[in-house]
């Protein structure tokens, strides 16, 4: 067999830096949203954000990705501690905002962004729409598509910045067990190819299908982290523990 | 003369193809149209860049624009006439009493409706995109061309709105204009005036076409505004969006 079928069509990315939070805070409105949040992600793999309403997931989030700037501490990319935009990332927001164009419009505007020369633009949009099962759908307007549709539609244009991270705000939610498969596989695809994910969510089966590690906030402050197994099998937190029974914290 | 016999007669002129009536309207159309392409270069970026950029002023900024939503067509005349007459500080331009100066008189009105109108738009665009926007790294001028693409065919109404004003506005047009016959005689000057001469059908056949032309103007823009929501999914069934004011409540 030729050398050149083993080749994956999704590029291995280079390794993605290790993300870590150093005494992080942000305040709203007299509200400690993070208080004094301090944790070292792995660099590789799942990291899923759990936690109460409240607890701080998005901002967790939009500070690792550098929409918001924490009011002390920072959020440190690699080694040398770069700066959440100066490393390639992408982020899908809960509320993914689609443009007011068709869902391979929608694509080509991630693709000048990314930078991907005019030549190679149809094969890699004709590439990702199949990925993101959205074929059929190239030429809809994006946002008459169905919610399902809409959150794998917002994924591969996050995808298509070739990030070496991708942080997801409850990617699942609202999703139908079908959409949420879907947009799972993409997740883990993505993964596999060697881009680091940290996604937040409520629903634990997802947490347990596809994080390596696990994190939980409560009210800010980070109660719990380590191997997503073990903490799950075997909560060290009493929140946590609470947390996971689903009971009021 | 009857009411009656003043509408036949401007049928009448209408249906004939009366080649003074058609000169009036197409120099109507030219003049109005060149004050809202001129409001829509300069009004539109404006717009933009007051919806996305936060600097020092911009309240005041906006404020101003607001204000000159009400400018007095008469006091506009009168200032580009003081500009261009031969003793003002224009006047080497010779625009004075040419399309040109009604052009110029008219697009000075006509620019704060536009960006006016535009910026409110924007406004609640950028709302919408800002945070997603900034999820793809894109500068102040980046997020301020999007947008505009984005809202392009809800600005539709921005520039419907500067074209009404333009063209039913006869105060500035009049004093830089001159109203003279064959050069710049446009429908709501030759109105006034054809009224004033008692010459009611000719009038009432030029207001019966500055009516039309609003009308569809308008309805035009209403049905930009209408595929605009259907492109967007807005009134989708069971409203598939989310309301503006469900974003960024989780913490």
């Amino acid at each position: 067999m030729p050398r050149d079928d083993l080749t994956p069509r999704v590029p291995q990315a280079p390794a993605p830096p290790a993300a870590r939070l150093a005494d992080v805070s942000v305040r709203r409105g007299g509200r400690a949203i993070l208080d004094g949040v301090s944790t070292r992600l792995t660099a590789r793999g799942v990291t899923a954000l759990i936690g109460p309403n409240g607890a701080g997931k998005t901002t967790f989030l939009k500070v690792l990705n550098g929409l918001i700037a924490p009011d002390r501490g920072a959020a440190l990319w690699g080694e040398d501690g770069a700066a959440p935009k100066a490393v390639a990332q992408a982020m899908l927001l809960q509320q993914p905002v689609l443009l007011r164009r068709t869902a391979a419009a929608n694509l080509v505007f991630a693709a000048r962004r990314a930078g991907i020369p005019k030549s190679a633009r149809a094969d890699l949009i004709a590439y990702w729409l199949e990925r993101a099962s959205l074929t059929g759908r190239a030429d809809a307007p994006a946002r008459r598509l169905s919610g399902g549709e809409q959150r794998r539609l917002a994924l591969v244009r996050a995808l298509m910045l070739r990030p070496q991270a991708l942080l997801l705000d409850e990617p699942g939610a609202g999703l139908d067990p079908s959409a949420l498969r879907k947009l799972e596989a993409l997740i883990a695809e993505a993964a596999e190819a060697g881009v680091k994910v940290i996604f937040s969510s409520h629903d634990l089966g997802q947490v347990r299908r596809l994080a390596d590690e696990l994190l939980f906030l409560n009210a800010g402050r980070l109660d719990a982290a380590g191997p997503a197994g073990a903490l799950l099998d075997d909560p060290p937190a009493e929140t946590l523990r609470r947390f996971l029974k689903g009971e009021l914290l | 003369m009857a009411f009656q016999e003043a509408f036949a007669e401007a049928g009448r002129l209408l249906a004939t193809g009366d080649e003074k009536l058609y000169e009036i309207v197409g120099l109507s159309l030219q003049v109005s149209l060149s004050a809202v392409a001129v409001a829509a270069v300069v009004g539109l970026p404006l717009a933009a860049l007051l919806a996305v950029a936060r600097f020092p002023g911009r309240g005041a900024v906006i404020a101003v624009l607001n204000a000159l939503l009400g400018l007095p067509p008469v006091v506009v005349g009168l200032v580009v006439y003081l500009m261009l007459s031969r003793a003002g500080p224009l006047g080497e331009l010779g625009l004075l009493f040419t399309p040109g100066a009604m052009v110029v008189a008219q697009s000075i009105l006509v620019t704060p409706i536009v960006a006016a109108i535009a910026h409110r738009t924007l406004e609640d665009f950028f709302a919408e995109y800002a945070e997603e926007l900034a999820c793809f790294r894109m500068s102040r001028r980046e997020v301020a061309a999007t947008l505009l693409y984005e809202a392009r065919l809800s600005l539709a109404t921005a520039l419907a709105a500067g074209f009404g004003r333009a063209v039913a506005e006869v105060g500035a047009v009049m004093i830089v204009g001159g109203n003279i016959d064959g050069v710049t005689r446009v429908m709501t000057t030759a109105i006034a005036l054809e009224t004033s001469k008692g010459d009611l059908p000719l009038a009432l056949g030029l207001g019966v076409v500055l009516l039309g032309i609003a009308l569809s103007v308008n309805a035009l823009a209403f049905g930009l505004r209408a595929l605009a929501a259907r492109h967007a999914g807005e009134e989708g069934p069971g409203g598939r969006r989310a309301p503006a004011g469900a974003r960024g409540q989780g913490a």
